[in-house]
């Protein structure tokens, strides 16, 4: 017999537990423009150290340096900021809905504003987001009547969606917003096949694919990639690394072992990593995926690493499984604030129209969630009747007669 | 009018549609190039391009998410999951995406996709390339499941399925591909040559889902059927004598209550006759509906005959399937009872 030590079995521990000090020394920050800046149609090997490292724009003074440091127009930076701060507000505003039994859901997007506002600014007019129930800021950032987001919320009279979907799971095909699931990982092979649809018909159009760290253990993560891999079809593949799925952290989907960005390489696609809570960095790499997609260069895939400082959901308590202290120890800071120095360095914004944006937006969420709470709130003014429908195109005799017996 | 056994009919269907509509794609594992395992694809790809009939990775889930993808974009996929065994991996896409579009969107996006497989044995293909899942798909809201049992119909259905603007899991009885078997694996097979259902008409034209069809009248038992059954039903009829009706339901969601119903209560019988397995199948929906629209027509309580609860065995291949001896032995006892 050979003389093997009995095997170990490995489950990764993230690197504090509630009650411990908050311990990010592994997070291995690059400086800011230290990642050089390929064109669009690099060939993905010569690429393989931006899937290790992490771009970043903004250095600790707020000042943009580096090749990937744009000149980003006025308006767009203002209204940036502006949408991240909105968003804030109504997540905010949403929190205090659930909390007074308004609605029985709820999920905020804290800490990670900065990437799904930085990425819609850099998409156009019928391209087409596969989003996650994380990214409410797309909606925001276009504008999109903040009354119909919580009309959907409150599953009232006038939600969109009738009252059939679980609140945030919003849908607005108008907008390039795809029917949220809330099953898991189930949109990014599909945002794989509608950017596959694109390129058969000859379109200019692109998809955006979004999933979490946690949801990349899904087999249609590897199904997405495997389709990007083989069919170059059109489509950027954002991976939200926010280190937390509920109370997993991300080495329970892998993370220690690799970066989320290093997957990409096993299927030939070029990937970037990214300081996800830097606006900057965030537009510019935003940009450059997606210019390479519409050119027809195929998939690029991109971990946009940031941190999920609200709960999961209303349904959660992260005091139970990470440090207290956690979210205000995350090395890459928040991202309203550095976007707010970057702007007031450059005499773009200051403190005063920061917190006048700021009550602006509280009272606006205020009004609009006035406005819908007087079309119900909790599911109130939902019709039965909608119920049986759409389950179908034309219902069919079977769920007629089911309606008729529940005489609606 | 041309004679066509059913891979013929199926094709056909596809290629009529692909024809007629640019959004129609196709594409599965070893659909293109090659043409399929069964040929149902063959010739397609050089015919409309490999933009349009394209292999597939294997990955099942990623052949119905990229043609869930593709229908919200706009396209008219027709994907094949190349033995209806291998549908699983694609279960989470269907029931939890295909078949939820419509509802959870408010009808901003749908699903107009149809889901080709091949199902039910009698080919020697062991427990991975003989099953008939159908009741996993009728079980769910918002997919349609078809199960054909000829050429005529499958062609219409095809087209139907492909022209729906639902979601549609097409069944296509393996064993029926090449003509109609009736169970008697022992005998020479008949091919469609000679049987009226492989008359299939050129273009188009398309057969209802939603509508069973009567295949045979007669007055002492309802046998509702579907699939390679059909003809199980049919031998024994000429075998016994009994005075069946024999009715291909060939949509089972919709289901045509109406035409059951009216059967049932005509014949005073019911038996119902499928290959799945018996416990949870399909066939316990059936009876469960046939009771309560029927009980004080009925002479003896419905019949199920179906596959035994065990995984499809290979050797014992012969035992497991329903055939006329189960089935004759089935119906003669009913006919005795009262």
């Amino acid at each position: 017999m050979a003389d093997y030590k009995p095997l170990q079995f490995h489950v990764p521990e993230p690197t504090g537990r509630p009650g411990d000090e908050p311990d990010f020394t592994d997070v291995d920050i690059p400086s800011a423009g230290s990642a050089p800046r390929p064109d669009i149609d690099v060939d993905p090997n010569d690429i393989k150290d931006l899937a290790r490292t992490m771009i970043r724009v903004m250095d600790k003074e707020g000042n943009a340096v580096g090749p990937w440091a744009e000149d980003i127009p006025e308006d767009v930076l203002m209204h940036g900021l502006k949408s991240m701060v909105r968003t804030r507000a109504f997540d905010e505003r949403m929190m205090t809905l659930q909390r007074q039994g308004k609605t029985s859901f709820y999920m905020k997007c804290t800490g990670e504003e900065a990437i799904a506002i930085a990425f819609q600014q850099a998409l156009s007019k019928g391209d087409m987001h596969f989003p996650t129930y994380r990214q409410q800021g797309i909606l925001l950032a276009q504008d999109y009547p903040v009354v119909d987001m919580i009309n959907q919320i409150l599953s009232n009279a006038k939600d969109p969606l009738k009252g059939r979907q679980l609140p945030i799971l919003y849908s607005v095909r108008d907008y390039g917003f795809f029917t949220v699931s809330g099953n898991l990982g189930t949109q990014f092979v599909q945002a794989v096949g509608w950017a596959m649809a694109s390129a058969i018909k000859g379109d200019t159009k692109i998809a955006a694919a979004w999933i979490g760290d946690g949801s990349t253990a899904e087999s249609d993560f590897h199904a997405a990639l495997v389709n990007a891999s083989v069919y170059k079809p059109p489509v950027v593949l954002n991976v939200v690394n926010n280190q937390w799925a509920i109370s997993s952290f991300q080495g329970i989907a892998g993370g220690n072992s690799a970066t989320f960005a290093e997957r990409a390489h096993g299927y030939g696609i070029p990937s970037l990593r990214v300081d996800g809570n830097d606006y900057l960095a965030v537009y510019a790499v935003s940009r450059w995926a997606i210019e390479r997609a519409r050119r027809g260069h195929g998939p690029t895939l991109i971990e946009w690493v940031t941190y999920r400082v609200a709960p999961h959901s209303t349904s959660d308590d992260p005091s139970k499984y990470r440090p207290k202290e956690e979210s205000s120890a995350w090395p890459l800071g928040d991202p309203i604030l550095r976007l707010k120095n970057h702007m007031i360095k450059h005499g773009l914004w200051s403190e005063e129209r920061h917190a006048q944006a700021e009550t602006e937006f509280d009272e606006e969420v205020r009004a609009a969630t006035k406005e819908a709470e007087s079309h119900g709130t909790m599911g109130s003014g939902a019709s039965p009747k909608e119920m049986f429908e759409c389950v179908f195109k034309e219902m069919p005799p079977h769920l007629r007669e089911q309606r008729q017996k529940m005489g609606v | 009018m041309p004679q066509m056994n059913m891979i013929e009919a199926i094709r056909d269907a596809m290629d009529v549609k692909m024809a007629e509509d640019d959004n129609v794609v196709v594409f599965g594992e070893d659909v293109g190039y090659f043409g399929g395992v069964f040929r149902c694809t063959h010739g397609l790809q050089e015919k409309y391009g490999a933009n349009r009939v394209f292999d597939s990775p294997i990955n099942e889930s990623g052949i119905v998410g990229t043609a869930i993808g593709m229908a919200a974009y706009g396209l008219r996929p027709c994907v094949e999951i190349q033995f209806a065994d291998y549908i699983y991996p694609a279960y989470d896409q269907i029931v939890s995406e295909a078949a939820r579009m419509r509802y959870r969107s408010s009808a901003e996006f749908t699903s107009p996709l149809v889901v080709r497989t091949p199902c039910g044995g009698g080919i020697f293909g062991g427990q991975t390339h003989s099953q008939s899942p159908e009741a996993l798909f009728t079980h769910i809201s918002g997919v349609k499941t078809v199960i054909v049992s000829n050429p005529y119909d499958a062609k219409g259905m095809l087209i139907s399925a492909i022209e729906d603007d639902d979601p549609v899991i097409f069944f296509e009885p393996k064993r029926l591909y090449n003509g109609p078997f009736d169970g008697h694996h022992d005998r020479p097979a008949k091919n469609w040559s000679a049987h009226p259902r492989g008359d299939v008409p050129e273009g188009h034209y398309t057969v209802p889902i939603g509508k069973a069809d009567v295949v045979s009248e007669g007055s002492d038992v309802t046998i509702l059927t579907y699939g390679t059954m059909v003809y199980v039903a049919e031998t024994v009829k000429e075998e016994t004598g009994i005075d069946a009706e024999i009715i291909d339901l060939r949509s089972l969601l919709p289901l045509d209550i109406d035409t059951i119903v009216a059967s049932v209560k005509k014949t005073g019988r019911c038996m119902v006759l499928h290959e799945a397995t018996l416990t949870s199948g399909f066939g316990a929906e059936l009876a469960a509906q046939v009771q309560e629209r029927c009980f004080y027509n009925l002479e003896v309580p419905v019949e199920r005959v179906t596959g035994w609860d065990t995984p499809y065995p290979h050797a014992q291949e012969w035992d497991y399937f329903p055939g006329p001896a189960r089935v004759g032995a089935a119906l003669k006892e009913m006919m005795e009872a009262v």
